[in-house]
């Protein structure tokens, strides 16, 4: 065979030299991340469905039970309710708020900008725990806490800034000229966000508002911290029943966690029909097909 | 000097009626992140059982117990997070630009995310536990005699750091990579630049601040580890880390400036990482770059 394919010119052959052990390595060991990582699921997805499973490849027989035993069990459908309701709750809030926050990042200059900009960077760059000590001390004392209130209260202080840091590239993409006609028209600020920015903002304020959906569901810390008996979402409700060893049947514990799985995946695939992962943080320049 | 003057010279400094959108998001990140923070650094100051305002910082810091899970928690913070990102740009560096499956490959790559910490826990215990199938594996084909130990201990924690942490740094690496203009290298390439010699004069430099950002986002990952410690660690005892410190003293002591003061602790070196991380950052390449990654 000496046909050079079209992707490879000849003066390459070198390159095939080198990369291939480096890429067969690259491969293998994404190969075997990936195989670690069906294990993990896979032992999980068998656990919740076998009856009894000790010292052998597979459990001897097989049911359903487990996932009976966690819907009535665990109260899974008031949970995920609240689950929702939060989740629902957060976005909302931290959209309305955060893209009128973004547009005057994206936009304006003016004297402690660079401040305003910490300020929301901060809460995204702190680990979870850290404020949120401080801030469920602060929103039991004032009574806030233990209540779905709480919960949305202390979900909205990673998440309006992600909103923020997500939106603004989204906003610098529109060219101001647009805005400043609408102006010269006669619109006013409210007028110009509802008839010009929503409408090309839609798709980066679905993008966030679905990340944000996505990050509420799985916020572990920030819940636990805050969530009472009646505000507990999945991921506290999953944590609860395991940490509480021998209460649950451990199969049970693994049902919940593949019904919760499943909320995930559903969620995430909705998300990644409106955005392209790789396109959040920077405009993608991609190789045209040759 | 009138009202309307004082208004037009603010007004070209850029402050005008427009800058009010930015009080609801200012409102709600200065009470409920900034007035916590210094609430909370304000009752660290102030130990339940009296001894001065630095008592609890002594106490923290003169048990061996408490002052431990510091390096306890960087030790599985910084190897996972420098893993996952090191690990992210080989791959991502072979994944950008278009192909067929690219979709599937990063979708699959996300999927980890819908996993969540318990489910990952679960999933080790039962995969790599004694009896679990990795056990059984590599005792089938004869390279083991007794079952390795891999969960309840620090393996277990790290393990379950890299499959939540990877797929975070390798599609925000990805993101970055394919900001980079493709035809920067291939004008190197053109110049005479060998494979190796690109990535490391062209791709990496402009790459650097998206780097620095990944390990960073990934490193707060890490190092905020809480319910995987307890669930597939050794909560007890190696991986005792500083967030189970804390909660341990907000939630089982109810001392809640003592919890405050290791909050404080933790904010407090993570933030020395990072700016640590940046400065070194700041060193290296101080051009533009290709995509938003400053």
């Amino acid at each position: 065979m000496t046909a050079v394919t079209p992707t490879e010119t000849p003066a390459d052959p070198r390159r095939r030299l080198v990369a291939s052990p480096v890429g067969w390595l690259i491969w293998g060991t994404v190969g075997l991340f990936l195989l670690a990582l069906l294990g993990v699921v896979a032992s999980v997805l068998v656990n919740s469905f076998g009856e009894r499973w000790f010292d052998s490849w597979l459990p001897e027989s097989w049911t359903t039970q487990w996932y009976r035993q966690a819907w009535t069990g665990f109260g899974l459908f008031d949970v995920i309710v609240t689950t929702l309701e939060v989740a629902l709750a957060v976005v909302v809030l931290s959209v309305v708020v955060g893209v009128p926050t973004a547009y005057v990042l994206a936009r304006r200059s003016f004297p402690g900008k660079r401040l305003v900009f910490l300020l929301f960077l901060l809460p995204i760059m702190m680990p979870p725990i850290t404020y949120g000590i401080p801030l469920a001390t602060v929103l039991y004392k004032i009574g806030l806490a233990g209540n779905l209130s709480g919960v949305i209260l202390a979900n909205l202080v990673p998440c309006v800034p992600f909103v923020v840091l997500t939106m603004t590239p989204f906003i610098e993409q529109i060219d101001p000229a647009i805005e400043n006609a609408a102006r010269m028209s006669g619109a006013g600020t409210f007028s110009v966000f509802t008839r010009i920015l929503a409408p090309l903002l839609l798709p980066g304020i679905l993008a966030s508002a679905v990340l944000v959906l996505v990050r509420t569901v799985g916020m572990f810390e920030l819940t636990f911290l805050t969530a009472g008996p009646t505000s507990t979402t999945l991921v506290v409700a999953l944590f609860n029943s395991m940490n509480a060893a021998g209460i649950r049947a451990q199969q049970s514990v693994d049902a919940m966690a593949v019904i919760y799985m499943l909320v995930m995946l559903v969620l995430l695939v909705t998300a990644l029909r409106f955005v392209n992962p790789t396109q959040l943080v920077s405009q993608v320049k991609e190789e045209p097909p040759e | 000097m009138s009202d309307l003057s004082l208004r037009h010279r603010l007004a070209e400094r850029g402050v005008d009626s427009r800058l009010l959108l930015l009080l609801p998001g200012l409102v709600l990140v200065l009470a409920l992140f900034v007035y916590p923070f210094v609430y909370g650094l304000g009752l660290s100051f102030q130990p339940v059982d009296g001894g001065g305002p630095f008592e609890n910082y002594r106490r923290f810091f003169g048990d061996a117990f408490q002052r431990d899970t510091i390096g306890k928690t960087l030790w599985l913070a910084l190897p996972a997070a420098l893993l996952n990102v090191a690990a992210s740009v080989p791959v991502a560096y072979r994944l950008r630009g278009r192909f067929r499956g690219k979709r599937l490959l990063t979708t699959v790559l996300v999927i980890p995310i819908t996993l969540g910490t318990v489910l990952t826990a679960e999933g080790l215990l039962n995969f790599a536990g004694p009896s679990g199938w990795l056990n059984r594996f590599l005792q089938a084909i004869g390279l083991i005699d007794d079952p390795l130990r891999l969960v309840n201990n620090y393996w277990g924690v790290f393990f379950s750091l890299v499959i939540s942490g990877f797929p975070f740094a390798f599609l925000l690496i990805l993101s970055y990579l394919s900001g980079i203009d493709p035809s920067l290298e291939r004008a190197a390439a053109s110049l005479g630049a060998g494979p190796w010699n690109r990535f490391r004069l062209v791709t990496f430099p402009l790459l650097a601040p998206g780097l620095a950002t990944t390990f960073c986002l990934t490193f707060v990952l890490a190092f905020s580890v809480f319910p995987s410690a307890i669930l597939v660690g050794d909560p007890t005892g190696t991986t005792r880390v500083i967030s189970i410190a804390a909660y341990q003293a907000a939630y089982e002591q109810y001392d809640y400036p003592f919890a405050s003061t290791i909050a404080i602790v933790m904010g407090v070196i993570e933030l020395a990482v990072i700016g640590i991380v940046l400065f070194a950052r700041s060193r290296l390449y101080t051009g533009t770059t290709g995509g938003k990654g400053a």
